[in-house]
């Protein structure tokens, strides 16, 4: 994991300092509300539904035990006990005091924490495959590129401004786990023939109000020109991004008004100029970032344990966990467990403080002292023993983190909507527990398999419903909270959006609906088809029938009288 | 005199804001005598009446938001003072403009930010190469202005390279590799 030097907590110490005068200048009256709320914005204060809500970075999704541990000791002090874990691997408390903000930045600063540029105009946090470093099918491990980039994003001079928020995110292996083409830039981490690190560049992506998919603009910019040419594109975008319209400001309309072409061609004539200038990498400095990130001291084990496998065998629960929550390691005797945030009955993504102190006491004792968040709001143990399994799991299943659901119908993506987020059509939580009250037969969701579904409560698409299997979306009519569906959303190397099926539901209706797709699906897949494969195989239309089959008669009934 | 932070410090300043008043074009602004900052549209109507005025160092000019430094290219040396307006200081805009006008165009004269400009940005924007900057008239009292430079040096060892700091952090200092990392 990366850890500070003097610099680094320098700044981050003069950030501190800087807020907490902004916020004595406003309390005191003199920074509006205007003024301040870019500043506040990019320390990671909304004001929102009930209270601010405070809004923590965590890059790349890297959490050191001590990091958890303060967490843990925040929620309890200054908000309500709990805090919730985001699709951009940040941690959001929505109960935190305003003026206790700049104390917990200083509390943050303690344990090489932020809130920097979580909000606002500016380059946001940037994401990264939770399994780097661990994975078998990595080609380059993203987290030094990760921390490079953060490093030159923060406190830009530059790009503090921007038209809009912008968004980075880098993928390393052959699977991609970070959705890379939902970003304004996505990073596809490469080698030549040569076996030289390069940069496949995808710009433009985005979800929000018109969701687009990034598209390439480089098929492979060499190493040392990873910062000059992020650089060079969000230069083209602060000079000419829309700044008229907030929803026609995000880079993807910059990139689809020009054509990705004429977009990548200004981009290399901007980067012509800075190319080779002082902000391209050099080996060493590449070399003292990735130091942070060398494999731990793992033991030499062999392939296989014996009283692993006899676990495996004489417990079924402990079986469906190990299926479903835990991955191979590319290191031999070692697994990587995913912590399943998506118990029925809690808010997907929320974590109380007591769990997040346990998480951190299993980080501890069985994975280095590291966790590790995923976009799908969930947390990874990265480095476990097989011999270790067991007793985790045990624990785990005692702390509720264990619901052996990952990749199945109720783990699912779902933002705060209306219960938290003032900008909400619709509350979102109460749907995703209707589907998970309705779809508490493990067999039955085993049966299911693979399947994403994503949940938002407005079009501003934080939960990711529009790359979803099944998305939902609330959406407001006449002041009254719907719920419109889509399907054939995938996320990965397949990254589609998805379509919608026809008219909104009103929420009652949401658990038979997906309960209605679902049979759609088991009726017609063929063996071994997942749900998306099937839609993509026979277009919406079965779907749509199987849920407005009732209704669409009754129109007919009434048209003909 | 207004006032306005030049080099790190507060002085009263006699360079005078020329904007097109309702009515005038820029072929038939009043541009007044003495030190006057015009708008680029006024430079570029009337730059051979201006231009003995920009070469004995009175006459500066004054881009707007979607002005580029493009427009000044090779022209950006003659002038005492060029500013670059913010309509609105979440307009980022002028940021690049500076960037470009300082580390591309080979300007080192007076770079003034003007428009919406408060302290909380003053840090960034320095770094981006203005070395005058100019809230409106108003915006704070002397003496809140002088506080305000102390928002200049809200951060003072950046990461990345930048008008105020030519090399990035890594090419500025040893920063050295850390011992085997453990969390
Ligand atoms: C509660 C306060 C929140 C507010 C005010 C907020 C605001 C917004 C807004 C305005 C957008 C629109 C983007 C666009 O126009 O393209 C957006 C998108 C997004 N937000 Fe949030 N959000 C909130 C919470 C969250 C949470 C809890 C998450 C994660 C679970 C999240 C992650 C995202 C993501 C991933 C997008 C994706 C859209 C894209 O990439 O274009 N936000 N949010
Ligand atoms: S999708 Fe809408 S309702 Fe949900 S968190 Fe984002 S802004 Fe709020």
């Amino acid at each position: 994991m990366y850890r500070y030097d003097d610099y680094d907590q320098q700044l981050l110490d003069e950030r501190v300092v800087q807020f907490r005068d902004q916020m004595r200048r406003h309390l005191a009256g003199e920074l509006s509300d205007d003024e301040f709320r870019p500043l506040r914005l990019q320390n990671g204060l909304y004001i929102q539904r009930h209270a601010p809500m405070f809004r923590i970075s965590v890059p790349y999704g890297h959490l050191a035990s001590r990091q958890l541990r303060k967490l843990a000791h925040l929620a309890r002090t200054y908000d309500r006990g709990y805090a919730h874990f985001t699709t951009r691997t940040n941690v959001q408390f929505n109960w935190s005091p305003l003026e206790a903000i700049p104390d917990m930045l200083g509390e943050l600063a303690t344990v090489q924490m932020h809130a920097n540029q979580t909000s606002g105009n500016d380059i946001r946090n940037i994401t990264a495959d939770a399994f780097a470093g661990v994975a078998a099918d990595e080609i380059v491990d993203p987290r030094p590129w990760a921390e490079i980039l953060r490093q030159w994003a923060t406190y830009n001079p530059e790009f503090a401004y921007l038209p809009r928020k912008f968004k980075i995110a880098l993928n390393g292996a052959t699977e991609d786990r970070v959705v890379v083409r939902i970003y304004d830039i996505g990073l596809d981490l490469k080698r030549d023939a040569d076996g030289n690190i390069g940069f496949r560049v995808l710009v433009g992506g985005g979800l929000g109000r018109t969701p687009i998919l990034g598209e390439e603009i480089a098929s492979f910019v060499p190493w040392q020109h990873l910062v000059t040419y992020c650089e060079s594109i969000l230069r083209v975008y602060n000079r000419y991004g829309r700044r008229d319209n907030v929803w026609k400001a995000r880079i993807k309309i910059l990139v689809k008004a020009l054509g990705a072409e004429e977009f990548a061609r200004q981009v290399e004539e901007e980067w012509a100029h800075v190319k080779d200038g002082p902000n391209t990498l050099t080996e060493e400095e590449v070399q003292r970032v990735a130091a942070h990130f060398v494999d731990p001291d793992y033991e030499t084990l062999p392939e296989r344990n014996a009283l692993y496998e006899a676990q495996l065998a004489d417990s079924k629960p402990f079986a469906a966990w190990v299926k479903r929550n835990v991955r191979a390691h590319k290191v031999p005797g070692y697994a990587s467990v995913t912590l399943s945030l998506k118990k029925t009955g809690v808010a997907p993504g929320d974590i109380s403080a007591e769990q997040m102190d346990f998480v951190a006491d299993w980080a501890d004792r069985f994975s280095f002292g590291e966790a590790r968040m995923t976009h799908e709001q969930n947390v990874v143990l990265a480095d476990v023993k097989l011999s270790d399994l067991h007793t985790l799991w045990q624990l785990a299943r005692d702390a509720g983190l264990a619901t052996p659901n990952i990749g199945l119908l109720t783990d699912i993506i779902c933002c705060p909507g209306g219960d938290f987020c003032s900008l909400a059509n619709a509350k979102s939580i109460p749907i995703a527990q209707a589907i998970q009250q309705r779809f508490d037969d493990l067999d039955y969701l085993y049966d299911i398999g693979d399947i994403d579904i994503n949940i938002s409560g407005c079009m501003n698409a934080c939960g990711h419903h529009h790359v979803g299997n099944i998305g939902i979306l609330g959406v407001d009519k006449n002041g009254e909270e719907w719920y419109q569906v889509t399907i054939g959303g995938e996320q990965g190397n397949a990254t589609a959006l998805g379509k919608v099926i026809g008219p909104s539901f009103a929420r009652a209706q949401m658990a038979d609906v997906v309960e209605k797709l679902i049979e759609t699906y088991i009726e017609y897949r063929h063996e071994d088809e997942r749900f998306v494969d099937t839609v993509h195989r026979l277009g919406i239309e079965p779907f749509k029938q199987r849920v407005y089959g009732g209704e669409v008669q009754k129109q007919r009934k009434v048209a003909h009288a | 005199m207004p006032k306005l932070i030049k080099n790190g410090r507060v002085v009263s300043d006699d360079w005078q804001i020329v904007t097109l008043a309702e009515g005038e074009t820029a072929a038939n602004a009043v541009v007044p005598p003495g030190r006057v900052l015009v708008p680029l549209a006024v430079w570029q109507a009337r730059r051979e009446k201006l231009a003995g005025r920009a070469d004995t160092g009175e006459l500066g000019v004054w881009l707007n938001g979607s002005e580029g430094p493009e427009a000044l290219a090779d022209n950006a040396a003659r002038f005492a003072v060029i500013g670059i307006d913010f309509p609105k200081f979440t307009d980022g805009r002028g940021y690049s403009t500076a960037t470009l006008l300082r580390t591309r165009y080979g300007y080192s004269g007076e770079l003034r930010a003007i428009g919406d400009v408060l302290r909380d940005q003053f840090n960034y924007l320095t770094r981006c190469g203005f070395d005058a900057l100019q809230p409106r008239a108003g915006r704070y009292t002397d003496e809140q202005l002088e506080a305000a430079t102390a928002s200049l040096a809200d951060f003072t060892v950046p990461y990345q390279a930048s008008v105020t700091h030519p090399q990035p952090l890594f090419r500025r200092v040893a920063r050295g590799i850390p011992p085997q990392v453990k969390s």
